[in-house]
């Protein structure tokens, strides 16, 4: 591989990233009528989180009264952090879009009065209308594409470099502005579709200076079967659950929210759909959670009447609600020309401290690249055309002189030892996350060595790894900033809310990670 | 995991080297091979893409198992995801049956449902809606 870019192109506005957030964002910047380059680590359509299965909505019908309580519902759910104003505006936006996604031929079911009910989409036809729409918008794709380091000057960002995964080639594309739509940080701990989700896009962005809002509570974990990794928890409320000895832990309905994380903690836990107990309520769940079933079923198991084994994978900020700190409506960073969209951005304004996931987010990719694809396409506009561009890419990418190699597995297992075990961050104690943040710091520097650059592939893991030690020091700073227990965020030696600390905290940097608190917009 | 590439399914469209997310796969002279098993997160959505069922990925996440082609071409198990998500000619999509909408009418609070209203549920649409 060389360092020189074989491919070079020139936009008003480059997206990063090709799931929904990104796919709206580059829609959304060509309708405004810019000339827009989408590039995916992946492939636009199978790519991210919502790909491989199904995904809710926040969506309601154009009822004050119905919108009006779902807002408060959330507010106070969300420990008070987010905005009605921004929860208004996703159910205004997401309304009209998803009229959008049934005209471009999604299948929505309607209900007996003949109602569409668009709170659900199957991923991978909802984005491969999605490539679809994107493409005849004239968007150019660059598929397998990640990208490495953003381009900046004076005037802010103004483009990215990125390799090819599929021949190494290397890319630059120039842009008046860029969307940041890269997804939260999973830490490789395979959720259904995360394991692409590695973080580059917030080192990226950290890197021009930019600023991370919310990271206190990237502390949400999903069940899944053991062996498997679909992190699909719905159809668990049809089950009842067992330890190793077939003893009863717990026989359905509503279960506590700590009451499978606990129960790991003492052995292995089963669960059995045994409340689905008719062959019709069996059928609508199969078509409703298909992919649920099919890691059970190709290993031999009747999960309705076989117990399975579960675990709980960890999801980072991915369905945590932090990530890069907006400024505007239309989702601008605190760099000028970046914008944030999709989980790559902090959702607080809408979720506040409470978990983005279960149909927030996947609403929140859609208004967010939106706003941010519309906000690039005008600031790409004003733009000047004269820059003197540099690359700004640091850790994993660009040693530090005389440093030594950097060993990318032993990198990922010594975070992930850090930021996957429950004991640390779910259960979480200040002198815990203390002794964690001590350990991923120390990671920092090895971060920094000299990448193996033989293959596209390695050059890729070693910035993901550098992505994933600073995603972890945000994560763990920010939860020793918060000294209470608000929305998802928990400290053993602050078990009470604190309204006193009813503020964002807002972290940045990387050799040196600053933390502030910034007021709740009333 | 990734366990299966049948080379006698395969019509080296390349479809599966381009769409994978993480990239498991190689180009071969046109044959995809598995090149980074290790990668692959079991997220099945290469089998979802693939046009003749030439893929078969194991349930199992960290742990690689031997599989038998024969045996799961014999028992259908080969295209046996794309079908559920109901690609491919004369399928009715996941997306069209899907009946996420309506569980919560089947909770386990909930009392029985009327055989008429588990039929609305489960029933197939007239047709599919004509992509625009």
């Amino acid at each position: 591989m060389r360092d020189e870019a074989e491919l070079r192109l020139q936009a008003d506005v480059l997206v990063i990233g090709g799931g929904p957030a990104g796919a709206w964002a580059a829609w959304n910047a060509a309708r405004a009528g810019a000339r827009v380059v989408l590039a995916e680590k992946g492939y636009l359509g199978s790519s991210g989180a919502t790909a491989p299965g199904g995904t809710n909505l926040l969506y309601l019908p154009p009822d004050a009264a119905l919108r009006e309580a779902a807002v408060q519902q959330r507010m106070e759910g969300g420990g008070q952090l987010s905005e009605a104003r921004w929860i208004h505006r996703v159910l205004d936006q997401v309304y009209e879009s998803l009229q959008l996604v049934e005209a471009w031929g999604y299948p929505f079911r309607r209900d007996e009065h003949g109602v569409p009910l668009r709170d659900h989409l199957q991923g991978p036809e909802y984005l491969k209308l999605m490539r679809k729409a994107v493409h005849r918008a004239g968007v150019r794709i660059l598929d397998q594409s990640p990208a490495l380091e953003l381009l900046v000057d004076e005037h802010g960002v103004g483009g990215a470099r990125g390799l090819s995964r599929l021949d190494g080639r290397r890319w630059e594309v120039r842009a008046g502005a860029v969307v940041i739509a890269t997804g939260g940080c999973a830490f490789l701990s395979k959720g259904l579709g995360c394991n692409v989700l590695t973080g580059e896009g917030l080192l990226m962005a950290a890197e021009t200076g930019a600023e991370l809002s919310g990271m206190e509570f990237s502390r949400a974990y999903a069940p899944s079967a053991a062996f498997g990794t679909n992190t699909r928890g719905r159809t668990l409320g049809w089950a009842s659950y067992y330890d190793q000895h077939g003893k009863v832990l717990h026989a359905g309905g509503p279960r506590s929210r700590d009451f499978l994380a606990k129960a790991l903690l003492q052995g292995p836990v089963y669960a059995v759909l045994d409340k689905a107990d008719t062959p019709e309520k069996r059928a609508i769940l199969r078509r409703a959670h298909a992919i649920f079933f099919l890691p059970l079923e190709r290993a031999g198991i009747d999960p309705f009447t076989q117990p399975f084994p579960l675990t709980l994978r960890y999801e980072g900020t991915l369905r945590g609600t932090g990530g890069l700190r907006l400024t505007s409506d239309d989702c601008a960073t605190s760099v000028p020309g970046l914008y944030a969209a999709g989980d790559a951005a902090t959702r607080e304004r809408v979720c506040g401290g409470l978990s983005g996931g279960g149909a927030y987010n996947a609403s929140w990719a859609i208004c967010s690249g939106s706003w941010a694809g519309h906000g690039a396409a005008l600031h790409a506009l004003d733009a000047p055309r004269e820059r003197r561009l540099r690359p700004a890419g640091g850790a994993g990418l660009r040693p530090v002189q005389g440093s030594a190699p950097i060993d990318s597995a032993a990198l990922v297992a010594a975070v992930q030892s850090q930021v996957l075990p429950l004991e640390i961050n779910y259960f979480r104690s200040e002198a815990g996350l203390r002794q964690a943040l001590g350990a991923v710091d120390a990671l920092w520097p090895e971060a920094g060595g000299l990448p193996d650059t033989r293959t596209p592939q390695a050059a890729l893991r070693a910035r993901e790894a550098a992505a994933m030690v600073a995603a972890s020091r945000w994560i763990f700073n920010a939860a020793l900033g918060r000294k209470e227990t608000r929305a998802s965020h928990t400290l053993a030696e602050y078990p009470e809310l604190d309204p006193a600390q009813r503020h964002r905290l807002i972290v940045s940097g990387l050799e040196r990670i600053a933390l502030r608190t910034e007021p709740v917009p009333a | 995991m990734i366990e299966l590439v049948s080379t006698s399914r395969c019509t080296e469209c390349g479809l599966c080297v381009r769409v994978c997310p993480t990239n498991v796969f190689d180009d071969h002279d046109g044959l995809p091979v598995i090149a980074r098993q290790h990668d692959c997160q079991t997220c099945y959505i290469c089998e979802v893409y693939c046009p003749v069922d030439a893929l078969y990925v194991a349930p199992y996440g960290d742990q690689a198992v031997t599989v038998d082609e024969d045996a799961l071409a014999a028992d259908g198990t080969l295209g046996s995801w794309r079908a559920a998500i109901g690609w491919g000619r004369k399928r009715v999509t996941l997306a069209a049956l899907d009946t996420t909408p309506f569980i919560d009418r089947i909770l386990p609070s909930q009392p029985a449902l009327p055989a008429e209203e588990i039929a609305f549920i489960l029933a197939a649409p007239a047709k599919e809606p004509a992509e625009a």
